[in-house]
């Protein structure tokens, strides 16, 4: 079995400072992390690895410094690790980064499974996942809750996807794209031992050369479709608090339901 | 000169924070309050490799250096110092007394278990009418045969209900004072030995804290650590190691002392401004900032000469003296930067303020360090080389399977 997760390196928003003059974060010094839905993913890997053997490659693009979470992720207990990094992959929108990390997962090749966090948290799209199947005309399982079961012999997968509706099960062929949920799992700490070999790995750098038969014109921001127009703070929401009297609990719960039946909530 | 924490120092803190807040800050309160033990800790710690964190691989431990561990006590007690003091006795009393004192049929039968966390082990020197003066112990191991028959109290032992072996201090021969105390590797399952907990702690009640008493124990000869005579300077070469713990682990109580503060200073109002806008407030948060940076850089430099093999009993002592103190005093002022809610116990820091008086009386009281450390000043004392050292960190050696 092999594994690929894809995983992103984002600033720790719970270190992260808000500059109330320009209502803007502050970034710098701020502390990079995995982002949080990708360790669903790397642990899911992980346990595939642990019930059916093989091995987990951790892959990331961004700037030299990811190096770090891919190293948390060795840390954890993946086998290998590629850092996507070069000038020329800054300012990829999530068409150009999904053709990018679908390049790398065909050079890294030979892959069973792919994984990805459902969304980043910083981004927030969640089409990265959907965009390296796409590339690489795989199907794709989003949302995932639940790996109900998996044969990498007969090439076969059925899960359970959480979706806003409800549960839905559904079955593929493999290799897929799975992204996941939080609640698929509870990530593993890092081990001592995990830690060790980290610090021993040289994690290799792909720059675009290393892609071979990539067309360079569809990396980083020139390769990027969408265009970013302007970034604001929506206005606060203004919302008014109002206080339902009644005789009994019951008179106010009907007030209550009434209210939200009329205002269509429920 | 470098005062960076490497890759790996970061990735330990890390790892530990994330433990320490998913697993022992969800329920600490409850079993402070309730001055319960949680028994689900150790088998998770052991798991983690934290019982053997700075345990050569070869001897069942994780292969760390000396700063990893230290980190590791500042990260646990960042949350709860009775997390941190397992760590203090079961590795650094006890595991590292080991590494340094033991034979190698000693380190494969006592230290591998111990670094697995499969034996939790403690040390038993205190007892109900000897403390600051270790010299006035009263317990007694007479030779018989091959084993030693040991007569005893111990009192204040970490650990002393929880734990399967025990290194207890006893004299051999009372009239050579200090020179005729020795070593024992005492298991819970020799005949005589029985143990219990003290309630009604004021702080570290979420820590067990016990006596242990030994009544014609009989512990085989080979189970003597070091030499007949040599207890004296292997309980103050254990203790080298232990106050490091607690040291960084009152580091950890800055910290999280700090970190409280900060939060309810910008929260709070009085007067129209957040509390942190009043100067007397600022100088409070300061002074704690400034034992936090202090307090770290005393504790890594004794873990540098740890991992260097350098005798440290000075720089670890003054290290432990500081930041005891210098704990207590942030804790202290944590609880009055909340006010009153800061005395109830709906905030932490009112259980930093009972958990922070502990550490300037355990592991030498704050005046045993004065009196210390006015005495390497005076020139009036001078630390010998021992017989055997704490062995320097070899990154290669540690991390060697055979
Ligand atoms: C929570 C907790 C956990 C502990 N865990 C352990 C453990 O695991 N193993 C273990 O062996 N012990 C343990 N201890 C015991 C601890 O090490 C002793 O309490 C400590 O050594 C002080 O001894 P004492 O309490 O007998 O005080 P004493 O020695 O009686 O001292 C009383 C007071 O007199 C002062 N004093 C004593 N001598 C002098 C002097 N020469 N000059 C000036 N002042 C002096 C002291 O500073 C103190 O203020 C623990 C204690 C606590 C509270």
């Amino acid at each position: 079995m092999h594994a690929i997760v894809c995983i992103k390196s984002v600033p720790d928003t719970t270190e992260v400072r808000f500059d109330p003059e320009t209502n803007t974060l502050i970034r710098d010094e701020v502390e990079s992390i995995i982002n949080p839905f990708d360790t669903y993913a790397i642990e899911e890997a992980l346990r595939l690895k642990e019930a059916h053997g093989g091995k987990v490659t951790v892959l990331s693009m961004g700037p030299p410094k990811a190096e770090k979470e891919l190293k948390e992720a060795i840390a954890m207990g993946c086998d290998e690790a590629v850092l996507l990094s070069a000038r020329e992959f800054a300012g990829a929108d999530t068409w150009a980064t999904s053709y990018t990390l679908a390049q790398a997962i065909q050079k890294v090749g030979d892959y069973d499974i792919i994984l990805c966090g459902k969304q980043a948290m910083d981004g927030d799209t969640g089409q990265v996942g959907p965009g390296i199947a796409n590339q690489l005309g795989l199907p794709q399982l989003t949302y995932v809750f639940k790996i109900r079961e998996i044969d990498f012999t007969e090439r076969v997968i059925e899960v359970e996807r959480l979706l806003e509706e409800g549960r839905e099960v559904v079955r593929s062929r493999l290799p897929a794209v799975l992204t996941v949920v939080k609640d698929i799992n509870q990530p593993r700490y890092p081990t001592f031992r995990g830690i060790r070999r980290a610090r021993r790995m040289q994690i290799p750098v792909w720059a675009p050369a290393d892609l071979e038969g990539a067309d360079p014109r569809y990396f980083g921001l020139s390769g990027s479709p969408t265009k970013v127009v302007k970034i604001f703070t929506p206005p606060k929401r203004e919302g008014k608090v109002e206080m339902i009297e009644g005789e009994t609990p019951e008179e106010i719960a009907d007030i209550l339901s009434d209210k939200l039946i009329e205002s269509k909530v429920i | 000169m470098d005062f960076s924490f490497t890759e790996e120092h970061e990735m330990v803190r890390k790892m530990v924070r994330e433990f320490a807040e998913r697993e022992i800050a969800p329920t600490i309160k409850e079993h402070d309050r309730n001055q319960t033990f949680d028994e689900t800790l150790l088998p998770k710690m052991a798991e983690q490799g934290l019982l053997g964190i700075c345990i050569p691989v070869k001897y069942g431990g994780a292969g760390m250096d000396y700063i990893s561990l230290g980190i590791a006590c500042e990260e646990l007690e960042r949350v709860d110092t009775s997390a941190r003091v397992i760590l203090s006795v079961h590795v650094a009393l006890n595991s590292l007394a080991l590494l340094q004192w033991g034979t190698e049929e000693q380190k494969q039968k006592y230290l591998v278990p111990q670094a697995l966390g499969e034996r939790i082990a403690t040390f038993g020197l205190t007892e109900p009418n000897a403390g600051s003066d270790v010299a006035s112990i009263q317990t007694t191991a007479r030779r018989d045969g091959d084993s030693y028959i040991l007569n005893g109290e111990k009192m204040w032992i970490s650990l002393a209900d929880v734990a399967d072996n025990f290194l207890i201090f006893a004299y051999t021969d009372k009239s050579k004072r200090h020179r005729g105390m020795s070593a024992f590797i005492v298991e819970r399952e020799f005949p005589g030995v029985e143990t219990g907990t003290i309630h009604g702690k004021m702080g570290v009640r979420a820590g067990n804290t016990g006596y242990i008493s030994l009544q014609d124990v009989r512990v085989p000869a080979e189970n003597l650590l070091g030499q007949e005579g040599e207890g004296f300077k292997i309980a103050m070469s254990a203790l080298d190691n232990g106050r490091y713990t607690v040291a960084w682990g009152a580091v950890g109580l800055i910290r999280a002392c700090l970190e409280a503060s900060v939060r309810y200073a910008n929260e709070r109002y009085t007067f129209g401004v957040p509390i942190g806008q009043h100067q007397l407030v600022q100088q409070m948060i300061a002074k704690m900032a400034q034992r936090l940076d202090a307090g770290q850089l005393l504790c890594l430099k004794a873990g540098w000469m740890k991992n260097q093999g350098l005798r440290n009993t000075r720089e670890t002592s003054m290290a432990k003296w500081y930041c005891c103190d210098a704990a207590f005093e942030s804790a202290s002022d944590a609880v009055q930067i909340h006010g009153a809610y800061g005395y109830s116990d709906e905030y932490d820091v009112e259980r930093y303020l009972r958990n922070s008086k502990g550490a300037v009386i355990y592991e030498g009281s704050r005046e045993i360090h004065t009196i210390l450390q006015a005495q390497y000043a005076l020139g009036y004392r001078q630390d010998k080389p021992l017989r055997c050292e704490l062995p320097a960190y070899d990154q290669e050696e540690w991390e060697a399977e055979e």
